[in-house]
């Protein structure tokens, strides 16, 4: 009778301790760190969607505007570049890493939105309804990846202030040595803008 | 030593309360006052009666929100990221299928948006957004008419929302996120089922695995009662259909849609 009295406590004290802990934080930082990570998973997302997009627009253009040799390439190429730099969720704590993958996806908005500006050019494609209907989803798809940026700034926020305020900071210099705070996008958000397409 | 570890965290907690503070002092919006919101007050009296009904039909028979919505100003905000985070806060659709659609105009701006809960983006594509807006839309807005364009607007994004019939009532859902599902308390309810059984085995033979199994069982319950409070048990509401209030509910938008201007 006695050790089921000890064994019914020890049960107790341990559902209490899983109580306890979760009142106290405990699970705030691996949660916050979870989200930051899914919210970076769509920002990728949305940017490879975007270079889906790409070659169907590529050659709706190069249909209309051969001449302009120069704008296809620098898309083509600056696609290829930004396809090629793949950040994993461990590496989000590297601030280098996410440097080099903002500045490769900046590099091929800029040479989308250039490729935008000389379709105004050339009224035939303007009117190419299929090249319509690319332009609508190319606009759509740099929308959101606005929001999955903002999405991820907010959720990296969230996280690294669980890991710098109380209680979390707690946690963070005894069982969670391991987390690490992620960095935000360091580029400012105007170099990231869609390029603005006027009808 | 002493004063400085325990400065740095209340440093610390004040800059996140300042951090706080500023990511909320963003945007205002408008409360969610019914199906028809016309804060710029520029749509007549007959049509926000007739947008009414439909829009009520239309959630009646698909439990699709689709919400109108004027704004005097943006607030310096461009009407994507402004009609993005209005659709967040309303939390427009079922929280289930994210199933909601905001139409907003920007008057001062000569600015519209149509924009699609996660839900819907499959059915209600950026291209048909872009399409509503510049045929439907635009050119009625550009002849000042704000009334007649809204209401070609919504008769379009409503025949394409309910233009096949049998497949938007048979379609899975594009993304789920309703976490509340009955299997919650099930696997709980068996935890507690378990966690008494090996309680009684413990008592009829008093054997140290037994007991082992008896408190291992007890941690697992009080470690989901912890994940519970944190993860969220809330039930995802469906929203009031025609109880007099309106109400969002609980889905979220992910920035598909088109926006247009005149």
């Amino acid at each position: 009778m006695k050790t089921l009295l000890l064994r019914l406590r020890l049960a107790l004290v341990l559902v209490l301790t899983g109580l306890v802990l979760a009142g106290c934080g405990y699970n705030t930082i691996p949660t916050a760190q979870e989200n930051a990570k899914a919210q970076w998973a769509q920002v990728q997302n949305q940017y490879q969607r975007r270079a889906d997009l790409i070659p169907n627009l590529v050659a709706t253009v190069q249909g209309y505007a051969k001449q302009e040799k120069d704008v296809l390439t620098a898309v083509v190429e600056a696609r290829a570049k930004a396809t090629s730099v793949h950040i994993d969720a461990s590496q989000l704590t590297d601030p280098a890493k996410l440097k080099a993958f903002t500045d490769a996806q900046n590099q091929l908005s800029g040479a989308l939105g250039h490729l935008m500006a000389i379709s105004e050019n050339y009224p035939d494609l303007k009117s190419n309804q299929n090249f319509l209907a690319l332009q609508s989803q190319l606009e759509g798809t740099e929308n959101r990846i606005s929001v999955a940026r903002r999405d991820y700034i907010r959720a990296v926020r969230d996280y690294n202030l669980s890991l710098r305020t109380f209680p979390g900071v707690i946690w963070a210099s005894t069982f969670f040595r391991s987390y690490q705070p992620m960095a935000e996008f360091t580029a400012d958000a105007g170099a990231a803008t869609p390029p603005k397409v006027k009808f | 030593m002493v004063k400085s570890l325990i400065m740095r965290p209340v440093a610390a907690t004040l800059l996140a309360l300042v951090l706080a503070v500023g990511a909320m002092a963003g945007l205002t919006f408008p409360p969610l006052s019914g199906r028809v919101v016309d804060a710029a007050h520029v749509i007549n009296a007959p049509t926000i009666a007739k947008l009414n009904g439909q829009l009520q039909a239309l959630e009646a028979k698909s439990s699709i929100q689709l919400v109108v919505a004027t704004v005097p100003s943006l607030q310096g905000e461009d009407i994507a990221t402004f009609a993005n985070e209005m659709f967040r806060a309303w939390k427009l659709g079922q929280k289930s299928t994210n199933n909601g659609v905001l139409l907003l105009v920007a008057p001062k701006e000569h600015q519209v948006r149509i924009e699609v809960g996660y839900g819907l983006e499959g059915t209600l594509t950026d291209v048909l957004s872009n399409i509503i807006i510049t045929h439907a839309m635009v050119p009625r807005f550009k002849s000042g008419d704000l009334s007649g364009g809204i209401s070609g607007g919504v008769d379009d994004i409503i025949a394409v929302l309910s233009g096949d019939k049998s497949s938007w009532v048979a379609r899975q859902p594009v993304r789920s996120d309703n976490r509340s599902s009955p299997v919650n308390l099930l696997v709980l309810g068996f935890m507690l089922l378990l966690f008494m059984f090996m309680n009684w085995r413990a008592r009829a033979s008093g054997g140290r695995r037994a007991s082992m199994g008896g408190s291992f069982a007890g941690g697992m319950i009080g470690g989901m009662l912890g994940g519970m409070e944190s993860g969220g048990f809330n039930s995802g509401g469906f929203s009031s259909g025609g109880f007099g209030g309106f109400s969002g509910g609980g889905g979220s938008s992910g920035g598909g849609g088109a926006s247009g201007g005149w």
